[in-house]
């Protein structure tokens, strides 16, 4: 299958290679194709023909660098849309720091709560949570036991009610079973219902009601098709739920339906569920999921490269201006943006050679980064390419400017001046080779 | 019972009730087919914004882009040589076309008696509704007059046994589920007390599992080989389980699962919903699998032989 959509994507690719700019009529073709990939991959009708058109919009306004194909551009705005409307990465759960936290799990029959919530109750059980599990699904046969059995494998207590048939006393009951045992963490796992049967909509609804959970989770199982977006909808509207878990990712399904889901409903993706086993559970990673839409592999290698050669392009601009000693403001302002792309700063920076010392008392930590780039842009151009020029009643401006403080302002161009100093010194030893590569620097 | 061993083939569902059908396919049918319904005879003519829209009403049924391109173009074809212009006839091509495709198989749920006992085994991925349904099926075998014992060889789901085992109380039927991690033993197991007692229908459960875990699936084939040691001519059918609402990734399913074990027969279900279960036709077209039986709701009743010509009657809302 993979094999299938690559073959497809090198066919569309190879329509628009070759061709300086991109016109109307070969995107069209090409997000034709694209959009069959989504589709094939269960995002809603409706969500892949918008998504197409956001694209759309955003590709003819691209101006095409020409070192990469228009395909390339266009695969990886797919990529970075796509990524983006996924959401952000493992979105954390609230815990209260006092009191009693309620976690309630809410989903369509055999999505997989019952599995999840044991998943769960064992992940906060390893960062010292005292955890409930309740089982408030009175309607599946045996149910409850699974959920005692399962409670039983990771140690955590199940509390249930014989012959109760009200879910709403149960999870009543847990709560103050919860208070009165200095539990501080109760796991709700509710019956699995149907968006359209009303009568178990509104005993969800009334659950949370009554217990007032920290957090309601929609679970959902990442294998389902078009008709996600009607059932997280009403899901959403009559219950409404805070976040999202994606559960039986370990097969292989493109998982189009957190697209779908995400279109609709405005709620982060909490976690993922990858297995059968009680400790997988994993944080959300949305360029993964995001690959995987699109069919893995291939696609994102071509993505890697055009995003490589892309920074590429800008690396070797900064590294000519590094070499002749005219490194500014704004060179240093774009190597940061440069840097932000590749995640942490101290990493990065202590995999090039020679520069881990001579770096080290820049202290610049990821939070700094924003700081800097404040900074930077409350400088003029003039102030950006000749930093001599900052005296005092500039750099009084420039704080007031970022909302900083003008200690920060002579910090930051004290850091500057001593990274000038060094560059002029690699320069001196001989283009920088093995000391600061700046190629390696701005790509990784 | 007795008078049953003179029937060489017998018909699960004698008295299909199919306002149930109607009732359960009812959303898709609003959603679905009303919608196409509207979208032509709205119109005075068939022009390519109502091909888009049929086009979209397809896919959302999980029909897949493939096939819904497939049957729009080939209606599409078949409506230029018409003389009849109006929409309702080009809806009437869709039908037919959509019929056709489900009756490219033999959809019955018809078993064979001749050698007893009749084996099924269950398979299909987590969730997709496994055990419920064969609480219903041996309900209906029952209900058939058929005397009935399941086995229980989900050793993996924390409480399966207690969840069929209620099934199987409430279908009145024998259960057989021994504490053996081992689920071919427990198929062996059961096949031994079915040769004993005379059961006319042996249903044996498996957990639900992922296609892409490999040690999973080789157990499914033994449990297959074990079945077929015991009996050559067994198992007589492989039911494989598919939820109505998934996407595309069914067909995936199938295809990973028929390499363990082939199913000789689909099972959908959870069709009550606004799903509309229109991956079917993928399956049906590209793997020549037989739907046998669909799910309509959580009750022991909510199981119904599939027909397509009353599928896709309940669909249009005929």
């Amino acid at each position: 299958m993979f094999e299938e959509l690559t073959e497809k994507f090198e066919r569309i690719l190879k329509k628009v290679t070759g061709q300086g700019r991109l016109s109307e009529e070969n995107i069209s073709e090409t997000l034709r194709e694209i959009r069959r990939v989504l589709l094939d991959a269960d995002v809603n009708y409706k969500v892949a023909k918008q998504f197409i058109e956001d694209v759309k919009v955003k590709a003819l306004g691209k101006e095409v660098i020409t070192s990469i194909t228009p395909g390339q551009l266009i695969t990886k705005i797919i990529y970075d849309e796509l990524t983006r409307l996924l959401g952000s990465n493992g979105a954390d759960i609230k815990l209260n720091s006092s009191g009693i936290t309620t976690i309630m799990l809410i989903g369509l029959q055999g999505c997989g709560k019952t599995t999840f919530s044991a998943k769960l109750a064992g992940l906060l059980k390893s960062k010292k949570r005292d955890v409930l599990l309740v089982a408030a699904d009175v309607y599946r046969p045996a149910a409850v036991n699974q959920l005692k059995i399962l409670g039983k494998q990771i140690d955590v207590p199940v509390f249930s009610i014989d012959s109760c048939m009200e879910p709403v006393k149960i999870a009543e009951e847990a709560i103050e079973y919860a208070r009165q045992n200095k539990l501080n963490t109760v796991i709700i796992d509710t019956a699995g219902r149907l968006h359209i049967d009303e009568e178990m909509m509104q005993e969800a609804a009334a659950i949370k009601a009554k217990v007032n959970p920290t957090e309601t989770l929609f679970v959902v199982d990442s294998m389902t098709g078009q008709d996600a977006v009607n059932s997280a909808k009403a899901f959403h509207e009559k219950v409404d739920f805070d976040g999202i878990v994606i559960t039986k990712l370990d097969g292989d399904s493109r998982g189009g339906c957190v697209l779908s889901i995400r279109s609709v409903v405005d709620r982060p993706v909490k976690f993922v569920s990858t297995g059968e086993k009680l400790d997988s559970i994993e944080v959300f990673y949305p360029d993964r999921l995001a690959s995987r839409i699109l069919g893995k592999g291939d696609i994102i290698s071509l993505v890697e490269k055009a995003q490589k050669q892309v920074d590429e392009k800008e690396a070797e601009e900064l590294q000519k201006k590094i070499l002749s000693n005219k490194f500014d403001f704004d060179d240093f302002l774009k190597q940061i943006k440069m840097l932000k792309k590749m995640g942490s700063l101290k990493s990065i920076i202590s995999m090039i050679p020679g520069v881990g010392s001579a770096i080290k008392n820049v202290d610049i930590d990821d939070k700094q980064l924003i700081k800097v780039e404040a900074i930077i842009q409350s400088m003029t151009k003039e102030e950006r390419r000749n930093p001599k020029i900052l005296n005092g009643s500039r750099r009084k401006r420039i704080a007031r400017g970022s909302g900083n403080t003008i200690q920060d302002v002579n910090r930051l161009i004290k850091q500057f001046n001593e990274m000038q100093k060094m560059i002029k010194m690699i320069n001196k030893q001989g283009g920088g080779r093995g000391m600061l590569n700046l190629k390696k620097f701005g790509l990784n | 019972m007795n008078q049953l061993n003179g029937t060489k083939k017998m018909k699960l569902f004698k008295n299909i009730n199919f306002s149930k059908l109607k009732e359960g396919l009812s959303k898709t049918r609003e959603n679905l087919f009303n919608k196409i319904s509207e979208t032509i005879s709205g119109k005075a003519k068939v022009d390519e914004e109502t091909l888009e829209e049929l086009e979209e009403i397809l896919i959302t049924s999980d029909i897949g882009s493939q096939i819904a391109e497939e049957i729009i173009e080939k209606a599409r074809a078949l409506f230029k040589k018409e003389t009849d212009r109006s929409v309702e006839n080009f809806r009437k091509i869709i039908k037919e076309e959509l019929e056709s495709l489900l009756n490219q198989v033999n959809n019955n749920g018809e078993i064979d008696l001749s050698k007893k006992p009749y084996v099924i085994v269950i398979i299909g991925v987590n969730g997709s509704g496994k055990t419920t349904t064969v609480g219903k099926l041996a309900y209906n075998f029952k209900k058939s007059g058929l005397r009935v014992k399941i086995g229980s060889a989900d050793t993996f789901r924390a409480a399966a046994n207690d969840q069929l085992e209620v099934w199987a109380k409430k279908a009145g039927v024998d259960i057989i589920s021994t504490n053996s991690k081992e689920p071919s033993a427990v198929a062996f197991d059961t096949i031994k007390s079915a040769q004993k007692d005379g059961t006319d229908v042996v249903i044996i459960d498996t957990a639900g599992r992922l296609h892409t875990h490999k040690n999973l699936m080789d157990e499914l084939n033994k449990i297959h080989r074990v079945i077929n040691n015991l009996l050559p001519y067994a198992p007589n059918e492989v039911l494989m389980v598919l939820d109505g609402t998934a996407g595309q990734n069914a067909v995936r399913q199938v295809e990973e699962f028929e390499k363990y074990t082939k199913p000789t027969g689909i099972i959908i279900t959870k069709l009550d919903g606004t799903a509309k279960g229109g991956v079917i036709f993928r399956i049906i077209a590209e793997k020549q699998i037989p739907v046998k039986y669909i799910g309509v709701g959580e009750g022991i009743e909510d199981l119904q032989d599939f027909s397509p010509q009353e599928f896709i009657e309940a669909m249009f809302g005929n």
